[in-house]
């Protein structure tokens, strides 16, 4: 379980989050929505270390990040799996070494283990065939797949998953959130995904946390969305004619 | 701050030495057919200017083999060809590490608890190290081939002539001299380049500028670092 306690950021005296608490539970997909430039990936990068608060707490199961010392910050992060929302493949590494990577730095097996556990993630992912080739070889939906069996290659506890269907058609989207989703309930783990995908709210959204101008708008369930009196998560969920039209939809459905 | 998250020791040698192998036929290895070419037709260029300039009833004829060698020792070898490697090299280094940090390749590595600095640059600078006097020594060589070559092919003097300033009052420091500035260079080349590409923000425009700037930074610096090593080494 991931804590976040009154967590506030600014950036040359500007506001980006402020005074931000959730609680991201395990075993679950939790999904931080809003706008392009709302703050949810300074709120992601302040979660998994790379920016630091100016005020606030994060807990990675009772354990205050924030106030940590390096070392103990470095075993949170070897516990950690992150999915860019790039991929951030490393360019000059076949699949199959970008997959061995983290192994390679963290893992005390022998070569062999290392291989097969590389490849059981390629497998996870049904990628198996395509450890030999090359980042700059394969689709976009395929570069987030090899992200994703890197990042549980360590048998992560916490996922961090930034945008992860930015820039994929929406059969693929749904591949890569059915694979997102699958993992965590299979390793019980912490997943917590910023998105602005709507498909993604609707189909693995077990909780949901709207953010907007750097405010906690409103938190609930996905199917909680249909019914929220809140007036700017509707705008920004049901912001097309087609949405509308679900949400008038799934309202009646609820009511008959 | 960044040379100090460099200097630190590597948190799996074996990842380093692979790093460190891999940087030593990149940086190195592929920079060797320029340094040869270059300075092949440098020292042929050298011989015949001397040649054609200097020539004087007074002067002595084995002259021309002993400013070559001179030349190519004290300074083309060391600086002038480490000033043409800031440009390939620097430009390479900054680039890819550019390129890493905005596809947030250098993110990666920092939330999987890798120290990225360390792993991406010190191999960097510790394969320049290695590799700089290796191409120095190169390049010396293939620049006096390039004089001989101008006897041989070109008839320009009487190669027992050339041979015989090349060796005139040989002094092994001048060959010393140019290995310990090559050593200077080559920590300017790679921790400068480093420097630029790490700590990029932005785009493509920015990985471009910061590419250049690495370039024109490690050019000013290895000259006026060579005009203080030459004062001290002399």
């Amino acid at each position: 379980m991931i804590e976040i306690r009154n967590i506030e950021k600014q950036f040359e005296g500007k506001t980006i989050l402020s005074n931000i608490n959730a609680t991201f539970a395990n075993g679950m997909t939790n999904l931080i929505i809003g706008q392009s430039g709302s703050g949810k990936t300074v709120l992601m990068k302040c979660i998994v270390g790379l920016l630091v608060p100016d005020h606030g707490e994060i807990l990675y199961d009772g354990r205050n990040f924030v106030h940590m010392g390096k070392k103990e910050k470095k075993q949170i992060q070897k516990e950690v799996g992150m999915i860019f929302q790039s991929a951030a493949l490393f360019d000059s590494m076949s699949v199959l070494e970008n997959v061995m990577f983290p192994l390679d730095m963290f893992s005390n097996d022998t070569q062999h283990k290392r291989i097969d556990r590389a490849m059981f993630c390629l497998d996870r992912v049904n990628l198996k065939g395509a450890e030999n080739k090359f980042p700059g070889e394969i689709s976009g939906g395929m570069q987030k797949r090899v992200a994703i069996a890197r990042a549980i290659a360590l048998n992560p506890r916490y996922l961090f998953c930034d945008e992860p269907n930015s820039g994929l058609d929406p059969k693929t989207s749904l591949v890569i959130d059915n694979l997102i989703h699958g993992i965590t309930k299979e390793y019980s783990m912490t997943t917590i995904i910023n998105t602005h995908d709507m498909n993604s709210v609707m189909g693995i959204g077990e909780k949901v946390i709207f953010i907007q101008e750097g405010k906690k708008e409103w938190e609930g369930t996905k199917d909680c969305i249909f019914t929220s009196q809140n007036k700017k998560l509707s705008d920004f969920i049901f912001a097309s004619d087609l949405l509308q039209k679900v949400k008038k939809m799934e309202i009646n459905n609820m009511k008959d | 701050m960044l040379m100090g998250k460099t200097f630190t020791i590597p948190e799996r040698m074996r990842m380093f030495f692979k790093q460190y192998l891999k940087e030593m036929e990149q940086l190195g290895v592929n920079s060797i057919g320029i340094v040869l070419l270059i300075s092949f037709f440098i020292g042929a260029v050298i011989t015949i200017q001397i040649k054609t300039n200097i020539e004087s009833a007074w002067m002595p004829r084995w002259t021309v083999g002993y400013v070559t060698r001179e030349i190519m020792l004290l300074e083309f070898s060391s600086s002038i060809m480490c000033l043409i490697l800031a440009g390939k090299v620097g430009s390479n280094i900054a680039s890819e590490l550019g390129t890493m940090r905005v596809t947030q390749q250098i993110d990666a590595l920092e939330i999987m608890g890798v120290n990225s600095a360390n792993y991406l640059i010190l191999p960097k600078i510790m394969a320049m190290l290695t590799m700089i006097p290796i191409l120095v020594i190169f390049s010396i060589f293939s620049g006096i081939i390039g004089a001989f070559c101008t006897c041989w092919f070109g008839g320009i003097l009487n190669a027992v002539d050339l041979e015989y300033g090349i060796q005139y009052e040989f002094k092994e420091w001048f060959v010393w001299s140019g290995i310990i500035k090559s050593f200077f260079f080559a920590f300017i080349i790679s921790s400068v380049s480093s420097f630029f590409g790490y700590t990029v923000e932005g785009g493509s425009i920015e990985v471009g500028k910061a590419s250049t700037d690495a370039v024109v930074c490690c050019s000013v610096l290895i000259l006026f670092s060579d005009l203080i090593l030459s004062k001290i080494l002399a």
